[in-house]
Parts: C-alpha cells; structure tokens; sequence
C-alpha cells in the first residue's frame, strides 16, 4: 500500500491552518468535481481531493495522520504500526463520495467510511456499447454495491444480466425494481438505478441522440462527385457525395442515429484521403495533376 | 463466495416511462421531501402541471435532482448557487454542441 501525501494532494503546507485547508479544498472541488469538470482523471483527483480533506479538516484524524507520517514520503510502501488506530476519534462520514483509499481505510478503519444511508435504493453508472441501444439486448454488468454484512460495510459484486432497452441514450436511466438492497428494518428490496454512458465505439461517436461517422473520400470523389458505400447501424447503404464537397463536409442521413423517439440522425463527416505518391506511377500523376491545376490554397494566408 | 449471475428485464428508459411524485424523488435521493420542493422553487426542478393537487416530475427530474443535491452536498453550495451553475452548465453544453455542429 502507498503512503498518501495528503498535504500534497491539496496543495498547502503542513502547517497550513484549517481555513487554508479549507480554501484549498473548496478551489480544488469545483475543478474537480465530475458533474462539472472536463479533466480526464477528474472522477479519482476529486476522491483524492475529498479523502485528502476528511483527513486534513479534522483536527483529530490530522494529528493522527501528522504523527504517523513523519517518516514517509508520497508514493512509498506504507505499513501502519500494529498498534494502530487506538485512541483517535475516527468515525463520521467526510464531504466526499462513499469509497476510500486503501491507505486511509487503513488508517481510520473502514467503518469510517461514507456510512450506509438508510435507503434501499442503489445507484450505479455503466459503460455500455453502443450496440446494445442500437439493437437492444442482454448485457452482463458486474456491480461494486455496499452491503452491511455482521455490522460491517462491505462491497460485494453482483453479476447482473439486464435487458437494455434499444434506443436508450448516455446520461439515462433504466429502473430494476426491487433490485436495490434489502432493508435492515422490514426485508423490503429497494430499487436500483442505473445510468448508462458508452464506450468509444470503433466508428461511430454519439452525442445525444445524433451519431457522427467519419468517411474518408478521394479527392476526385470530393470534387466531382461519386457515389460511396457507407456503413450505418442499419446496414451499408450507397451514399451521394455531391460535387464541390470539402474536407469536413457534413451529410446529414435523417433518423438513422440512435433508434430513440424520436430517432437520431447519423452525420456523416467527409475527410479527404490522398493516395500516397509511393511508386513513379503515381509520382507522375500528381505532377501531371500539378501541371493540368495550377492551385495555391494558401492566398488566403497573403503568401 | 463465487458470484451468481442474476437475469433481470428493466421495463424501458426510466426517463420516458416514470412519472416521480414528491416523495418518490425524496425517497429516492434520500433527502428530505421539504427538499425537493426547494429544488422546485429556485427553477432545478420542472413540475409536470403546476395546476394539479400533487407534483408530479418526468423521469428525468431525478438525474436533475441527484445532480444538484450532489453539487450541494459535495462543492457546500447553496441552492441558488445550485441553481446558477446548473443552469450554466446548460448554457456551455449548448455552445458546445453549437461549435461540434458547425453552426
């Protein structure tokens, strides 16, 4: 396990004071949160942010954590001492989201985490493929879902084949009922919620109900215009690419995006390719084409 | 102990099917009904007819309601400020999609 800088990852110095510390969090948050953020690592710097924190703003868990760390840097093995954890006040659950560290759980002892919430019902977030909105259909997920197990709070994971309704979209929701855990007090089972994203997909990228595919054509395609095959989740069709087309061009092809209600449209966005001058053939058709066309793309520029 | 592997049907995209009262919302997003009626009085949230006896909510107002409650809780915000960045947060995905479509 590895030892945490915790006044590193906020960004103040050891002996900062609370409101400091409190600054720096709050600074920190906002660029981090996920809801709001468009950092790539935003999800884990935000865990990190607030673990950092519920350390850092309890004058208790940062004597603890100050007295502990004296001898170690960030990213060295950690090994607490065995007489660890006596004596501190570690419970509460901090601003942050449910899940820790090793290294704190370590520390203040799983217990102090995030503590159960007295509903049944569950969140939870899956990256689906795209496939399954276009076409419906089974999909396995395996869920991390917090359960009390003999007084303690324990993750379990849950293998769970779900039916995906066709035409769902990133950012909604499908509803199991009774799925959620069961509750402590009368057995009832929640429900459990989850919403779903997708993954990268090799052609197709979503936004919203729209898909966009990128379609290299050739040069003479672009200019003159040609009739291309284009694959669509429905199938390959013939596509009109019209004369005078440029690099970036966008075809729109009405309602074959994301089969929702109403359905999406699939843009189709022209990229030019040029065949490589690789052999004397060809060197001597692009001079031949260079001769035939003068052509400066670059007046514009006033060179 | 080894994973078993449960079959469940969901009866479709909860934003399309699901009409939430008040208390669904609360019980859902475990927090308060007084709560949720906040949202709704600083604009977070949308009542389906403002006229009828009971609010009812669309599907969506619960992604909405989780959202804010998440932004209160996590970034200690009131909820006008709640409300102002939600409402920003639209405006920028608005530009964004308006600069992806070459508008």
């Amino acid at each position: 396990m590895e030892y945490k800088d915790y006044y590193k990852v906020m960004g103040v110095a050891r002996d900062a004071t609370e409101a400091q510390i409190k600054q720096a969090y709050r600074k920190l948050a906002r660029k981090y949160h996920p809801d709001v953020s468009k950092e790539k690592d935003a999800e884990a710097r935000f865990k990190d942010v607030g673990e950092a924190y519920e350390v850092l703003r309890s004058p208790e868990k940062r004597a603890a954590y100050d007295q502990l760390g004296r001898d170690y840097a960030a990213g060295q093995e950690f090994r607490p001492p065995p007489d660890w954890g006596a004596g501190f006040e570690t419970g509460g659950a901090g601003p942050g989201r449910s899940s820790h560290s090793d290294f704190f759980d370590s520390l203040f002892g799983a217990a102090a985490r995030g503590a159960a919430r007295d509903t049944e019902d569950h969140h939870a977030k899956v990256m689906l493929d795209l496939e399954a909105t276009l076409n419906g259909g089974s999909r396995t997920f395996t869920l991390r879902v917090p359960e009390i197990e003999a007084g303690h709070l324990v993750l379990k994971e849950r293998v769970l084949n779900v039916k995906v309704p066709r035409g769902i979209l990133a950012g909604q929701t499908i509803r199991l009922s009774g799925q959620g855990a069961r509750s402590p007090a009368d057995g009832t089972a929640g429900d459990l919620y989850i919403e779903v994203d997708f993954q990268p997909h090799a052609l197709y990228k979503a936004d919203g109900r729209d898909l966009y595919l990128e379609l290299p054509v050739t040069p003479w395609e672009a200019a003159l215009g040609a009739t291309v095959k284009t694959p669509t989740p429905g199938g390959t069709v013939d596509l009109k690419i019209p004369p005078g087309s440029r690099a970036g061009a966008r075809l729109r092809l009405k309602g074959r995006g994301i089969p929702a209600s109403p359905p999406g449209d699939l843009y189709v966005v022209l990229q030019l390719a040029l065949p490589p001058a690789a052999d004397d053939k060809a060197k001597a058709a692009y001079q031949a084409f260079a001769a035939a066309l003068p052509f400066n793309p670059r007046t514009q520029l006033g060179v | 102990m080894p994973n078993s592997e449960e079959s469940v049907s969901s009866p479709g995209i909860f934003e399309e099917y699901a009409i939430l009262s008040v208390r669904d919302l609360s019980r859902i997003c475990a927090v308060d009904e007084h709560h949720i009626v906040e949202l709704v009085h600083e604009g977070v949230l949308r009542v389906l007819d403002a006229d009828t006896a009971e609010w009812r909510f669309t599907g969506d107002a619960l992604r909405r309601a989780r959202l804010a409650l998440r932004l209160e809780r996590e970034l200690e915000i009131n909820l006008a400020g709640v409300a102002l960045a939600l409402q920003l947060m639209e405006e920028i995905e608005q530009l964004r999609r308006r600069v992806r479509h070459g508008l």
